[in-house]
């Protein structure tokens, strides 16, 4: 495949992640962030993102595991995953989040266990997504092209 | 370390003067970003960055204190921190809160001039206010973005223009009349808070993606205090 198509592809690709609500306008902040003299910025925080959040979705898990679960320390992962889902434009999970926190509040488990599972579903989506989309990126490169700049008019 | 003997004599000539900093360095504005969470931290050390300031991040108010040398327990001796011009610090932080840090700035005869910017992943009024009161120059609903960093070097630079006159005054009468001043920088910075976040990027190709605006640009904080302070 030659530079013009993989980057038609990648195109094509962002635009419907964008048009399905995995990514959202911050996601487009961050690429602006990135150039030379930061090229990977947006590998290097989605990374992070990746990192936190497994974390979170371990450390959630096992909370709600809990006989007598601790709906505070529950909230306060959630809504940890709330923000960096936020920060770099996961739109689905930061969502899925919001919808978790109202049960936290009223304490219910078999609703917060739902949540969870809906919240772990957006984020390996999410995560598939994003490195499908950086796998592109970096052949795009490889094959001497340059990345396109997103330019969104929906 | 060995140097050519024009070079140590700039050195000398820069301490007898009483400079520390270059032309150019006096020009970069300092900020100190206080977030726990990491990805945060990163994305706010870049906006900075990128919006040509320096960055010292931190991951709690303690160490933003022990960074200032305002830490009781931490007295970091003899070391005369870099010089702040603002510091810029997310609210929901375990142990002590954003809300908390203002407040001990605030209370600080040495730093309580250092503009604060409070940042929140939640729109509420009255956490809103609440800082406003206790003296934050600003108040970003997360996520930030480009727009909200121009917007607040903007209304630095204003700031600083507008003398040392009407700063005593403000001084006098404590935090609320800092809204007078941030109100006037919103008047004439109408512009920048527009609800379709205009991302003021140079290249033509780049336009924002008009999405769904975050609540936060339609019920922005400024402007919700255009309307309420009427006097």
């Amino acid at each position: 495949m030659e530079v013009g198509q993989m980057q038609r592809r990648l195109m094509d690709y962002t635009k419907s992640l964008f048009m399905e609500g995995f990514l959202d306008g911050q996601f487009l902040q961050l690429q602006q962030l990135q150039d030379e003299s930061n090229p990977d910025f947006v590998v290097e925080v989605v990374s992070l993102f990746f990192d936190d959040s497994e974390k979170l979705l371990n450390d959630l898990t096992m909370a709600l595991d809990q006989p007598n679960v601790d709906f505070k320390k529950v909230d306060a992962h959630v809504h940890q995953l709330k923000g960096s889902s936020s920060s770099i434009g996961a739109q689905r999970v930061k969502n899925a989040c919001i919808a978790f926190r109202n049960f936290c509040e009223e304490q219910n488990t078999e609703a917060c266990l739902r949540c969870l599972q809906q919240v772990k579903q957006e984020y390996y989506l999410a995560k598939n997504k994003l490195e499908s989309l950086f796998r592109l990126e970096q052949q795009i490169v490889a094959a001497g092209g340059s990345v396109p700049i997103m330019e969104m008019g929906f | 370390m060995a140097r050519n003997g024009a070079v140590t004599w700039w050195r000398r000539t820069e301490k007898i003067d009483g400079f520390d900093l270059s032309p150019t360095d006096t020009e970069a504005v300092h900020v100190l970003a206080v977030d726990d969470s990491y990805v945060d931290r990163k994305v706010i050390e870049r906006l900075l960055r990128i919006s040509s300031c320096k960055v010292t991040a931190v991951d709690s108010g303690r160490r933003a204190l022990q960074f200032l040398g305002l830490d009781e327990e931490k007295k970091s001796n003899g070391f005369d921190g870099l010089k702040v011009d603002l510091i810029i610090t997310d609210y929901c932080m375990p142990g002590m809160t954003g809300y908390e840090l203002l407040k001990k700035i605030k209370e600080s005869s040495a730093f309580r001039e250092i503009p604060v910017v409070i940042m929140s992943s939640e729109n509420v009024l009255a956490r809103i206010d609440r800082c406003l009161e206790e003296g934050a120059e600003d108040f970003i609903v997360k996520p930030v973005k480009l727009s909200d960093v121009k917007r607040i070097k903007e209304c630095m630079n204003r700031e600083f223009r507008v003398g040392e006159g009407e700063r005593e005054r403000e001084r006098g009468r404590g935090g609320i009349n800092k809204r007078k001043l941030r109100e006037s920088c919103e008047l004439s910075s109408s512009s920048s808070s527009s609800p379709s976040s205009q991302s003021p990027s140079p290249s033509p190709s780049i336009l924002s993606a008009s999405a769904p605006c975050s609540p936060s640009s339609l019920d922005s904080p400024t402007r919700r205090l255009k309307m309420t302070i009427s006097e």
